[in-house]
């Protein structure tokens, strides 16, 4: 399963409950405001590098850029473009939009 | 009443009086439109002569980062246009420490120049207002 993230960690509760459902052999997008989850020196890279372990975790680049934090992208976070996008939810099975 | 001013009353009752307004900004800027639209009033109302702070917590510290580029995803950048805001006298811009530090940002990556608060200092700063609109 493609799990996907698009709001900001600090607003919403949205990634914390993705990363608590997600399991082994899924993936996380994180699109629109959920990439700030995936910046350096907050709360929510410490959970990310967890879950980067066994799920991989992927940003839309796009939404990076347009938000200023292409330079603060944690390590281990893979950029993708749209196309990239729809790589992702065409490879795995279902999609699970967490809103 | 006078000829220049269309006839609308500019004496010192009416035009003498400035208030303190303090904007309330908490929300990432691209997201939803309240960075976009908070902006916007703030432009429209720097044409009233008024005392106004711009406060930036929460989310509404990532409006002002450097380096936004939204090309990719085909929205107005309008990050420049916090830049422009000095030319309307709106000097005083105000960043919330616990903020900037949960995200991991200094005061080296804002594109404006601000002066960053405590919590206690910023709760003070919105006790001195007379008008508070937040976004």
């Amino acid at each position: 399963m493609l799990h996907t993230v698009n709001k900001s960690p600090f607003d919403r509760n949205a990634l914390d409950t993705c990363l608590a459902h997600a399991k082994k052999g899924s993936a996380i997008l994180l699109i629109e405001d959920g990439v700030y989850a995936a910046t350096k020196g907050t709360a929510s890279a410490k959970k990310l590098e967890q879950t980067m372990k066994t799920i991989p975790v992927y940003a839309l680049q796009p939404d990076v850029e347009a938000r200023g934090m292409k330079d603060r992208v944690l390590d281990g976070v893979k950029l993708v473009d749209y196309s990239g996008f729809v790589d992702l939810a065409a490879e795995y099975p279902t999609v699970q939009s967490w809103l | 009443m006078t000829e220049s001013t269309g006839g609308i009353d500019m004496d010192e009752e009416t035009s003498g009086v400035v208030k303190k307004f303090l904007y309330v900004n908490r929300k990432a800027p691209y997201g939803t439109i309240y960075a976009l639209e908070s902006l916007e009033v703030v432009l429209i109302a720097a044409a009233f002569d008024q005392d106004v702070s711009l406060a930036f917590l929460d989310d509404g510290v990532y409006q002002i980062v450097k380096g936004q580029h939204t090309k990719g995803i085909d929205v107005k950048n309008f990050s420049p246009t916090y830049r422009a805001l000095e030319g309307y006298d709106i000097e005083k811009l105000y960043v919330e420490k616990e903020s900037m530090e949960a995200r991991g940002l200094t005061e080296d990556d804002f594109l404006v120049d601000v002066k960053v608060l405590s919590a206690a200092e910023m709760a003070d700063l919105m006790e001195t207002q007379d008008v508070v609109l937040s976004f």
